[in-house]
């Protein structure tokens, strides 16, 4: 019953693992694998020596990096918020529409972007215009400075509802005598928050920032692509280059294929070192662990 | 403070309900009109047009019947194999089961990545293919340790009276794990229906031929074609429309973004609780 799933397993994700060796030949496809020739490290350092190396490092990190600060705690305020909602009707309809986007497709979303932050039109310069903050409409998706901060809010846009139902379930598994104890001992709202319903979530919280951390390298990916129209749109570039797009571009767009492998290959490896790194902190300061 | 917190939820409720509101009254405004501005919460000048011409064009009506195809016959493996798998892995007797955990969870984490993979499915000739849309990443292996969870609960007794009346493993895995596990089979179903329905990415790398393209690679080609109307050559009705100058570009995206969108904004009303309850199993693993 286990074969045909095992025989899966072991030719689409083992013999691509296999496959990884190519970064260090240089591949033709019209040669085959075992034909080509070996060249060593030498893709390695092209990637290393390649102009564009050091923008697409500080892309990876500084998207990552950004979409952690504001995309994990974002979906925990909203819990937060939501928990302190008596009017259930309002709590309803609110975690109704907020999960909405979570289901709609990269591709929509990115539409919808477009459609919002357009030149002539777009809802978000009319309304700067109205509201006399900016004389002439901006337009967004052309300067690379704001890409970051576009691609983030999008991010979290996208995901804060659904990332609060797990922070919503844990705080709903709290007991509601430690919330009268503490009132009886005369503690705010305010103050129960940080006293009972944040450490009572720790351990959920720790797993997903493990889960974060271990993703760090993964700057995201169909939303950049999407974003700057499939990497058509050049201006974008310096700031929306990452080591996952570049893969794309090099491998299947230009169809270097060596020279892909081996950027996407040292990617792979320092994502899962930082995983080990993040989980072994994790279970030496006596917090949940991934394993 | 009350009184701060309900106006924050409600402006981020808002904030998230607007964008999909407009596109809606645009897909129903008639282009020239909404090119005018200000077209915000109700259509101005309605109309039907943009629509007609969406679904008159055989370009998107075929890619509409390919993404549903590949949503339900995709869906079904899926389930199929990965259930099986769990199943499987579920039962006591089996030799190397650790070998087998490991094997599924090193996968989890590391990947030879997008080329070795592309390499790997043009040399097995399933390049441009449809079978390629259907199986691609069909046993899904963070579903099976879900169902694996939910397949060791059963009671052991409902196997072992099934298997003295005749029943082999087959016969017990179809008869009785399956019906009853309704639950979490419409959960994962869900979440893997969602996913293949929402993908425009697999098919843009690994399918060339524009008639196995599903919609959702369709609409990127049409929102990236935009204004510049280099792919709108191709559909005939677009480039005609466009020429008599009834519609916009914009009013004709947002009429595909809207039906590229439609079933699951349909469907999630009665759907939402499964949503929630599968985003628990699938993070509450541990």
């Amino acid at each position: 019953m286990i074969l045909p799933a095992i025989a899966f397993l072991l030719i689409f994700s083992y013999i691509p693992m296999w496959g990884v060796m190519m970064a260090f030949k240089e591949y033709n496809l019209f040669e085959g694998f075992k034909a080509s020739p070996w060249v060593g490290t030498l893709h390695f350092r092209m990637f290393f020596e390649s102009p564009e190396f050091w923008s697409i490092v500080r892309n990876t990190l500084c998207i990552s990096l950004l979409k952690l600060a504001f995309g994990f705690p974002a979906p925990i305020i909203l819990a937060l918020l939501l928990n302190e909602v008596k009017n259930m009707l309002f709590k309803r309809v609110v975690q109704t529409i907020t999960y909405i986007p979570h289901f709609i497709s990269w591709v929509v979303v990115s539409g919808l972007v477009f459609s919002m932050l357009a030149v002539d039109n777009g809802t978000v310069n009319e309304v700067l215009m109205k509201s006399t903050l900016i004389e002439e409409p901006i337009n967004w998706l052309s300067i690379p400075e704001y890409f970051w901060g576009i691609l983030v809010s999008v991010g979290v846009w996208k995901e804060i509802g659904f990332g609060s139902i797990v922070y919503l379930a844990a705080i709903a598994g709290i007991d509601p005598a430690l919330y009268e104890a503490a009132s009886i001992d005369g503690a705010s709202r305010f103050k129960q928050i940080f006293t009972i319903t944040l450490p009572s979530m720790s351990a959920v919280i720790t797993i997903f920032l493990l889960l974060g951390v271990g993703n760090i390298l993964n700057a995201g990916f169909e939303d950049i692509l999407l974003l700057t129209k499939n990497l058509n749109n050049g201006i974008l570039l310096p700031y929306a280059q990452t080591v996952d797009t570049y893969v794309y571009q090099m491998g299947i767009l230009n169809q270097r294929y060596s020279y892909a492998t081996a950027a996407g290959l040292l990617k792979s490896v320092l994502s899962v070192l930082l995983l080990y790194i993040a989980n072994t902190i994790a279970r030496r300061m006596g917090k949940a662990s991934l394993w | 403070m009350q009184a701060i917190i309900y106006a924050v939820l409600a402006v981020l409720a808002f904030v998230t309900f607007y964008p999909f509101w407009n596109s809606l009254v645009i897909s129903f405004n008639t282009g020239s009109d909404t090119a005018l501005g200000g077209v915000t919460f109700w259509a101005r000048d309605f109309t039907l047009e943009n629509y007609k011409i969406v679904f008159k064009e055989d370009d998107i009506f075929h890619a509409y019947i390919i993404t549903i195809l590949r949503t339900v016959f995709g869906t079904a493996l899926s389930m199929f194999f990965t259930a099986l798998f769990a199943y499987g892995l579920s039962k006591k007797g089996i030799v190397f089961k650790k070998f087998y955990m490991i094997l599924c969870i090193v996968t989890m984490y590391f990947s030879g990545g997008l080329i070795p993979y592309f390499i790997l499915i043009y040399d097995m000739h399933l390049y441009n293919t449809f079978t390629f849309l259907l199986i691609n990443g069909m046993i899904n292996v963070y579903n099976m340790i879900i169902f694996r969870t939910f397949f060791a609960e059963l009671p052991d007794g409902l196997e072992e009276s099934a298997r003295i009346d005749g029943c082999s493993n087959f016969g017990v895995f179809f008869k009785i794990v399956i019906p009853i596990s309704g639950p979490v089979l419409a959960t994962l179903s869900l979440f893997t229906a969602v996913g293949l329905w929402n993908d425009w990415f697999t098919p843009a790398v690994f399918i060339s031929d524009q008639s196995l393209i599903p919609l959702q690679t369709l609409l990127v080609q049409i929102i990236n074609a935009g204004a510049t109307a280099s792919l709108m050559t191709n559909l005939n009705t677009y480039a005609q429309s466009m020429v008599q100058n009834t519609v916009t570009v914009k009013a004709l995206q947002m009429a595909t973004m809207m039906i590229a969108t439609l079933p699951i904004l349909m469907i999630y009303p009665f759907l939402q609780k499964y949503f929630v309850k599968g985003a628990l199993v699938g993070s509450l693993k541990e």
